[in-house]
């Protein structure tokens, strides 16, 4: 059995403000792993969209859903087996570092300099949780001050 | 209509047909108790502490299977509550339990008796509201009651700050209630439902395993009828008991760690397991690799999540038991020949015959499961039977004569002691007709002895029935058995009188060491009509058994205790 593997889960939930907080209590109650959870609202709904990645085997999962599914203000659970997914990353680079370096490493995982200050650039880049962990590794050389994450959104195909 | 938010609290009730509120006032819920001291549409209680509020009408539900109200206030008086939220929650017992907030203006700024309710009972309830606008209270509260009663039933806490209780809104309980994200399943898919029939058609040893869900969904006279027409022996969980009726002779026993030993051997030879209702809870299954090793599953319950959790469903089916039941029904006297099965039949009979429940009696002190069998012969039916936590509530289980759902009322999933008297309580305001029994234990009585005078005040005349070891007798059980008897701080030979106890707060005692003083206590309390302490001095060391050790297998069962 495919045991403790990455698994991206959807929920569609109703848009109240205690909602997030029944998701994670359910994680941290029922011993469930959270790597990421991005939440925003559905566009044009009384509904938000939650993406979180989580781990376990194919049995935790299925309790997982159900759980979540459990929960009144859920309307939908679905994970993912073939999916799209995404994730962003924005790095604060000293400006004494390479740029043109940075802004070409960039532009091969989807991204740019998006801002520059007078001590500080500022990079995004949008691809793959992997592909954004393969740039993190590759930008290690030149001195990032500060990382943030956005954790990943998908959609099935 | 425009009302104050505390009115509605009243109207809603009064549109739900509640005739019954246990609760404790306080500052935050003020509002609402002045609207309850102008009505007249339900009574209320006055428990003395509200966690009893909570149990109280736990009790109350458990008896009538309608939907228990309870009502306390803002910071103490809920977090007393919220044991008995988990307790309700673990048991699935529909409840709405209100509570009252500080003022919305204060929520935030630690102000006196706040705490965040909602936060504390997301984890225990089904579902939890903090009300902040008075035109919200008709649909929360409706929902609240729909939340309650429907799909797996179970407690809803809403909670409402002091000035929406005072705002004055428009007020409309007449609009349906509409949860686009709640739509529990309740018919079975009747695919599933023919395969299972197939499935139990060609087993050799098929066992129907009994869970409390049965009782909640009303459905224990056609589980009755199903085991009779395929001819399938059942065993009953903790929870399940009086489901089958104790002369039915389909009915083995109840299973699990304290379960007889033809049950737990017939779970562990059965080749499919029939669950209805019921949950794999691990005080029934024990090793859960052991555990009916060589059976084929079906698991019909009204919740998704408890199928395929434990123990995996062959042949899952997700809807209510009783509608389930009663398809199943339809199929199963054309598909299915009970004389099949009679030859397992007699395989149980053999184990039963092996070794049956049974305990030893003593020439000098009273056993506790004669107490017990001489409640069952001398009320019978008559009684409800209401329990605290512990070895008097195994025994109960083991050797009452249940005859009918709902007359067994126990904290089985929380295990939470204190239950049984505030339970017992509410189960007599709920089914006056009936005798109320508490079997409770010299621990477990002292952890709501307060409800004495709830019981007093409001002529509710519980019969408490104290099985006094001078021990926490299961936790005693245990040192005995796996801590070599290092009874750590489980004696409790340092008493009250509980006699005197009683006579103080206006009931009637009686101390017991003998058979004979055991009928004549129980015959004149039941006459008297008044609540009443029975303290009856038990053999101190008995243990329960049948006993699975915790994360054993079922069939390795500690049938006698010897010691050395």
């Amino acid at each position: 059995m495919s045991d403790n593997v990455r698994r991206v889960v959807s929920v569609i939930v109703y848009n109240e403000s205690s909602t997030l907080s029944r998701i994670t209590d359910l994680f941290s109650a029922r011993g469930y792993n959270i790597e990421s959870l991005t939440v925003a609202p559905i566009p044009e709904s009384k509904y938000s969209r939650l993406t979180i990645v989580t781990s376990g085997s194919s049995r935790v999962i299925e309790q997982i859903i159900k759980q979540l599914h459990k929960l009144i203000p859920v309307l939908k659970v679905y994970e993912h087996a073939d999916l799209v997914e995404k994730e962003m990353a924005l790095v604060k680079f000293p400006m004494g570092e390479n740029i043109s370096d940075i802004d070409a490493i960039c532009g091969a995982y989807n991204g740019k300099i998006v801002n520059v200050g007078t001590d500080v650039i500022f990079v995004m880049v949008a691809d793959e949780p992997k592909r954004v962990s393969n740039f993190l590794n590759a930008i290690k050389k030149y001195h990032p001050k500060e990382i943030v994450r956005s954790g990943a959104v998908a959609l099935e195909r | 209509m425009q009302i104050s938010g505390a009115q509605m609290v009243i109207e809603a009730l009064a549109q739900e047909g509640v005739t019954t509120v246990f609760g404790y006032p306080g500052g935050a819920i003020m509002n609402v108790y002045d609207e309850i001291y102008k009505q007249e549409n339900f009574e209320h209680i006055l428990t003395r502490h509200e966690q009893a509020a909570i149990h109280a009408a736990e009790g109350y539900s458990k008896v009538t299977g309608k939907v228990g109200v309870a009502m306390v206030t803002s910071g103490p008086g809920f977090t007393n509550a919220v044991t008995g939220l988990a307790d309700a929650y673990m048991d699935s017992i529909p409840m709405v339990v209100i509570s009252g907030q500080v003022p919305m203006s204060l929520i935030g700024t630690d102000a006196f008796q706040e705490i965040d309710a909602v936060g504390i009972s997301r984890s225990c309830t089904k579902h939890n509201y903090l009300v902040t606008d008075a035109s919200d209270l008709a649909r929360v509260l409706k929902e609240a009651f729909h939340i309650a009663a429907t799909g797996r039933p179970g407690p809803v806490h809403v909670d409402i700050p002091k000035d929406v209780t005072a705002q004055i809104a428009e007020f409309d309980y007449s609009k349906p209630v509409e949860l686009e994200t709640y739509k529990p399943v309740t018919k079975g898919n009747a695919r599933q439902i023919k395969k299972a029939i197939e499935a139990i058609a060609a087993a050799k040893r098929p066992l129907l395993y009994l869970g409390g869900g049965i009782i909640n969904a009303n459905a224990a006279y056609e589980v009755r009828e199903l085991a009779k027409v395929m001819g399938i022996p059942a065993v009953e969980t903790f929870m399940a008991r009086g489901t089958m009726g104790h002369e039915n002779p389909l009915l083995i026993s109840m299973l699990g760690m304290h379960g007889s030993y033809a049950a737990n051997m017939a779970m562990s030879e059965t080749d499919l397991v029939i669950a209805l209702a019921a949950r794999f809870d691990d005080r029934v299954t024990g090793k859960l690799s052991e555990f009916a090793k060589n059976a084929g599953v079906i698991h019909v319950d009204i919740d998704p999540a408890s199928i395929s959790k434990l123990v995996n469903a062959d042949y899952p089916i997700v809807g209510d038991v009783k509608n389930v039941v009663e398809a199943m029904l339809e199929l199963a006297p054309k598909k299915i020949d009970s004389a099949r099965y009679e030859p397992w039949l007699e395989t149980i009979g053999h184990f039963d015959s092996l070794h049956p429940l049974q305990y030893h009696e003593d020439s000098e002190r009273i056993k506790p499961q004669w107490v017990i069998e001489r409640i069952g012969e001398l009320l019978g039916d008559n009684a409800n039977i209401s329990t605290d936590v512990g070895q008097h509530q195994m025994w109960t289980a083991q050797f009452y004569p249940f005859s009918r759902p709902r007359q067994f009322i126990s904290s089985g999933g929380l295990g939470t002691m204190g239950f049984g008297f505030p339970a017992a309580i509410g189960v007599k305001s709920g089914a006056p007709d009936k005798v109320s029994i508490n079997v409770t234990g010299d621990g477990s009585i002292l952890m709501n002895i307060q409800e004495l005078m709830t019981a007093v005040e409001y002529k509710l005349p519980v019969i408490n029935i104290i099985l006094n070891n001078n021990f926490l007798g299961m936790v005693r059980q245990w040192q005995t058995l796996f801590y070599d008897k290092r009874h750590s701080s489980t004696d409790l030979s340092v008493q009250p009188d509980f006699v005197k106890v009683a006579e103080g707060f206006g009931g009637i005692g009686y101390s017991v060491s003998t058979k004979e003083e055991f009928d004549a206590a129980l015959k004149d309390a039941v006459e008297k009509n008044v609540v009443a302490m029975i303290d009856v001095k038990v053999h101190r060391m008995e243990n329960v058994l049948p006993m699975v050790p915790a994360g054993g297998s079922l069939f390795n069962m500690m049938l006698e205790y010897k010691d050395k």
